[in-house]
């Protein structure tokens, strides 16, 4: 049966309008369409780009009437709006930046529109990407098109929400802790990030420079894998990315795991989710084994530490990048009598509460007599944990693991901000570590209290720059298990 | 490892972040449990192990010396939150008094 | 202030340099490094810091920071990094600087210098580092410009990122004469390194003093003040004195100095001080994670240290020591590279540095002058000039025929040979020759002759000048003398 535009995946997108099945405008057009039907109730964008889009689709079917192949050709494509695009507003979910328009396009959503994807809006996204459920945004509400409820999981919920509810067929999405791994399992979509520096980081409003990383959200694992492949390699505007070749991913992705040597973690293991979660995860670990690969335990015995790692580094950087936003050149700005009056003013009006902790405990982190005890004491437990996972990749290919400490849960379930934190409890190593990981769905779990069966996500993750094994593993469990495809959204999509 | 209480106010000082008297209560809470879970990593014996700074070692990228286009000077102040002429206009820098 | 009062104390000083760097483009992104134009409109998304824009590094800029390591004999520690020096200020785009904090570019080195009366001294350097400069802040409101007071600040951008090199000195300088000496070679090295304009005027060199005063014969540092706005060396001098003179009479009146900053009052010749109520200075220095660490193999630096032009003060010290130039004259030619690599020229070809300096820096300079073109560029080559210097030594010409040859190079340039041998300038030296000249002279002149005779010795220089204008210039000059003083008995 023929499935309609919205339907289709990136891969099937690109072809039919390569081989002039349908236009760019028609893909571009249904997506738009499908934005008019559900947006309302998912909350997915906070700007869409309608009329730069069918200008751009035109452009598109131009270039491919006059014979060019285009890898993501006429791709309908939702960019989190933490990345810059030319004349769009871009506000990282913050008032501060509520009006901002980005004069320069990011290099990575400059690299697929020359792909020939097609940005169709901005997501939503925890202010500043400081979040594991886009309640931090301050500018939307975006829910989960599994179950409106509930959260999409954060900070790139609104990419995730937008991919799992057929209104974009690709999204990117930053992830500085898991901010791309955990709301893609929340939304049952593939979340992936690839190795530190591997994507331009050149025009994505830095969070945490040494974590943040670009990635893709899709409905596939194939899609994940040609998004990335446009995106990735070095670019001069971005002295943290990485000038050595890039293996395409896309081709040849691999079919079976058999031979392959899984990690499961010993310490996550001892670990209490709840029994219909670990149970899940059980399957998906059996799952594995049935699909030829062998487990292995590994041991990260400083992984436990990551959070505590984390919580310093990363708002420690944040404090001194967000520092730009002071009302002197661009943004939001309260008038006062005297400069430093109109920073304060401009900075307690513009930052929500958790944009205001991070940059709290960071100055704190950084200031005089503390640097020692906290911010290097962290970057030196940094390379314990870097350590850890390098012995463990001595041992076994990749690892996997939870990608969430639990499903998506509902609005306002996690008030206290460490229990919030919690959630990226399994992602947050492999960010310290720089390491490519990813979610991809692995089964349903419905919560007690909860109406609908909700996704879940397996993490796998490899050594520095194993891109190709990491997707080439992920789609050969996806082929076999097809988790994904077992519910459809509360959203419905059009047959 | 320190388990001291966070001088909020001073570090919202330093971080220009005007608090409210409510604000510094609840943040000086939530960032003195953080701390207490931050304190963990004393456990950990780091006295021999080097800082990592950025996870993936390079070295020496440089830019040519080679000018590229500025902005246009109306795309830049087009977004100023106060402007004069071709400046960005700021209040007083020293306070009064 | 009594000059005894003056005695019983001694001065410390330290100097702190940001030196603007000479490249194309700013330190961290393509937009020109260019002094002045609209402003804000030599801006971009990086070196305005606007949201996802980052910092990519100029490798010239690097580079020029390690030249002036290496003529200064410092070390170049194989591993450096960037820093962030974090601090709210509303020209500065990202309210941090990138600068470098515990791993600069450089580390140690000295900086000779030299006096008015030609000696020698040296003033240690603590470190060179690289950073960005901040954008421009004019203060409106005030009256005077001045920021205390003013209403509101107007910022221009232009400036920001523009790759700046501090230069802190040790405090090892005992005068405002010393510290001006200091300032004048490290600005005149940088200038022959290629690496700045070092304009003051421009902004381009921009320094502050550390001065601090102490028991003459102590050892112990006292209590400093940081002295600012000092916009040309001569207000450094002016106000590095008025602040030895003022912090002597602090503690002459059982004062004690406070350590702040001061800042320099050019029309009131004083220092004021500039605390303000701002928040005690914490700038939570953290390596930048948007830089990679810079390393220096060893071949790089020994190629670099090749490829260093001839330092000022060692030219100063050849031309002193080793030619005998005088201090002035070489400071003259230590601040002309062309004029003294012309000088050396002719002191090589012709092996006669006396001679040489004279006709350089005397007639030479003099025609320059008159003519605004540059010796250097000039029809004299110095080949040509050693030539000349050759013929006066032979005495074949004299020094009033030397100064006509000259002119006649200036305009047309050629051989003084040549020109000499056929215009027939040569100095006639043939004593039967010159007898004639002189007793023709005393013939035509008997009631001079008689005069002399009488006792009206200072005619005698009439007569040497009849005598030379009978032999169109070209008598030896000693040999006339010689006659006439025979002939008159
Ligand atoms: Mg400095
Ligand atoms: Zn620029």
């Amino acid at each position: 049966m023929e499935r309609s535009l919205i339907e289709r995946t990136a891969a099937e997108i690109a072809r039919g309008v390569n081989r002039g099945e349908h236009s760019a405008a028609e893909a571009v057009d249904a997506a738009l369409a499908r934005v008019g039907d559900v947006e309302e109730r998912v909350g997915a964008f906070l700007t869409v780009l309608s009329d730069d889009a069918r200008n751009r689709a035109c452009a598109i079917d131009e270039r491919v009437r006059a014979g060019e192949r285009l890898p993501l050709a006429g791709v309908p494509l939702a960019v989190k709006d933490n990345m810059c695009v030319t004349g769009t507003r871009t506000t990282c979910g913050s008032r501060i930046l509520e009006r901002w328009t980005a004069p320069y396009t990011a290099t990575a959503v400059r690299r697929l529109e020359d792909a020939g994807a097609i940005v169709i809006g901005k997501t939503n996204l925890d202010e500043f990407a400081m979040g594991s459920s886009c309640e931090n945004s301050a500018l939307g509400v975006t829910r989960n098109p599994y179950d409106l409820s509930r959260v999409p999981g954060g900070s790139s919920g609104g990419s995730a929400a937008a991919v799992a509810g057929y209104e974009a067929a690709i999204g990117v999405g930053s992830d500085t802790g898991g901010s791309i791994r955990e709301p893609g399992a929340f939304c049952n979509v593939i979340g992936f990030k690839p190795t530190y520096g591997r994507v331009s980081r050149y025009g994505l409003i830095a969070f945490a420079s040494s974590l943040d990383q670009i990635g893709p959200l899709t409905r596939t694992v194939e899609d994940a894998a040609l998004v990335y492949d446009a995106m990735a390699g070095y670019d001069p505007m971005d002295s943290t990315s990485i000038d050595r070749p890039v293996e395409p991913t896309a081709k040849g992705l691999l079919e079976s795991l058999s031979g392959l040597k899984v990690g499961i973690v010993r310490q996550f293991d001892t670990r209490e989710l709840g029994d219909d979660v670990d149970e899940v995860y059980d399957r998906a670990y059996h799952d594995l084994e049935a699909l030829g690969a062998e487990l292995h335990d590994v041991s990260l015995p400083t992984a436990d530490y990551g959070l505590a790692t984390y919580y310093l580094i990363a708002p420690a950087e944040c404090s001194s990048n967000l520092a730009r936003f002071d009302g002197v050149r661009y943004g939001s700005r309260v008038e006062a009598a005297d400069v430093q009056a109109m920073y304060e003013n401009t900075r307690a009006a513009g930052f929500g509460p958790e944009v205001k902790r991070r940059i709290l405990i960071g100055t704190y982190a950084l200031s005089s007599g503390y640097y020692d005890a906290y911010y290097v004491r962290a970057q030196k437990a940094r390379t314990l944990i870097a350590r850890d996972f390098e012995a463990a990749f001595a041992e076994v290919d990749l690892i996997a693991c939870p990608a969430a400490s639990s499903p998506a849960f509902t609005f306002n379930a996690k008030s206290d901000p460490y229990s919030m934190y919690m959630m990226d409890y399994y992602t947050i190593p492999m960010s310290l570590a720089g390491l490519p990981a990813l979610s991809v769905p692995c089964g349903w779990v419905t919560p007690p209290g909860g109406a609908l069966p909700l996704p879940m996500g397996l993490q796998f993750a490899a050594p520095l720059f194993s891109e190709k094994l990491l997707l080439g593993a992920a789609h050969a469990y996806e082929s076999a298990t097809k988790h994904a495809l077992k519910h459809k959204p509360e959203v419905g999509a059009r047959g | 490892m320190s388990s001291e209480k966070i001088d909020v106010r001073y570090v919202a000082k330093l971080a220009r972040i005007a608090l409210t008297d409510e604000e510094v209560e609840r943040f000086g809470a939530q960032l003195g449990d953080l701390l207490e879970h931050v304190n963990a990593l004393g456990a950990l014996d780091t006295s021999a192990v080097p800082a990592t700074a950025q996870v993936v070692e390079s070295r020496n990228v440089e830019r040519p010396d080679t000018v590229v286009p500025c902005l246009s000077r109306e795309t830049v102040m087009a977004q100023a939150p106060q402007r004069q002429g071709a400046f960005f206009r700021v209040p007083r820098i020293i306070a009064e008094g | 202030m009594a000059d005894v009062t003056l005695t019983r104390y001694q001065a410390v000083i330290g100097i702190e340099c940001h030196v603007e760097l000479k490249t194309l483009t700013k330190m961290f992104c393509g937009c020109p490094n260019e002094f002045g134009g609209e402003p804000n409109s030599k801006v971009c998304p990086v070196c305005l810091g606007m949201p996802g824009a980052l910092p990519a590094a100029n490798g010239e800029a690097i580079e020029h920071v390690v030249r002036a390591g290496l003529a200064f004999g410092a070390e170049i520690p194989a591993f450096s990094k960037f820093d962030r020096k974090n601090y709210f200020y509303p020209d500065m785009p990202k309210n941090y600087q990138i600068s470098q904090y515990d791993m600069p570019l450089t580390l140690g080195g000295e900086v000779k210098f030299w006096r008015e009366d030609g000696s020698m001294s040296a003033c240690r350097l603590v470190r060179i580092h690289l950073e960005e400069d901040t954008g421009k802040s004019t203060h409106a409101g005030s009256g005077d410009g001045r920021i205390a007071g003013s209403a509101y600040s107007l910022v221009d951008f232009n400036r920001a990122g523009v790759p700046l090199m501090e230069c802190v000195s040790e405090p090892e300088i005992h005068s405002a004469e010393d510290a001006v000496a200091y300032l004048e070679s490290l600005r005149r090295t940088l200038l022959a390194l290629g690496v700045s304009d070092v304009k003051m005027e421009e902004g381009s060199l921009r320094c502050d003093a550390n001065v601090s005063i102490r028991p003459a014969g102590s050892t112990e540092l006292g209590t400093k003040t940081e002295i600012k706005n000092m916009n040309s060396f001569r207000s450094v001098h002016r106000a590095i004195e008025n602040e030895i003179a003022r912090q002597i009479e602090v503690l002459e009146s059982g004062g004690r100095i406070v350590q702040e900053t001061r800042g320099w009052d050019e029309v009131n010749g004083v220092t004021h001080s500039m605390r303000s109520k701002e928040l005690a200075h914490d700038y939570r220095y953290f390596p930048d994670p948007d830089l990679v660490p810079v390393e220096f193999s060893r071949e790089t630096l020994e190629s670099i240290r090749g490829s260093l032009p001839e330092l000022p003060w060692r030219r100063f010290e050849r031309l002193t020591g080793q030619y005998g130039v005088e201090p002035k004259q070489a400071t003259q030619l230590v601040d002309n590279v062309a004029l003294a690599e012309y000088f050396e020229r002719v002191v090589a070809a012709s092996r006669h540095p006396q001679q040489a300096k004279n006709l350089v820096l005397g007639d030479l300079s003099r025609l320059a002058n008159e003519t605004q073109i540059p010796v250097a560029e000039s029809k004299v080559t110095p080949e040509a000039l050693a030539e000349l210097i050759a013929l006066i030594e032979a005495k074949t010409i004299n020094s009033k025929i030397a100064k006509d040859v000259l002119q006649r190079l200036w305009e047309n340039g050629g051989s003084p040979k040549s020109i000499v041998e056929s215009e027939g300038l040569a100095q006639t030296s043939d004593p039967a020759a010159v007898e004639k000249f002189v007793d023709d002279v005393l013939a035509a002149n008997e009631k001079v002759v008689a005069d002399y005779r009488a006792g009206k010795t200072n005619v005698a220089g009439f007569l040497v000048g009849q005598i030379m204008k009978a032999s169109r210039g070209k008598a030896d000059p000693a040999l006339v003398n010689e006659l006439l003083r025979k002939k008159l008995g």
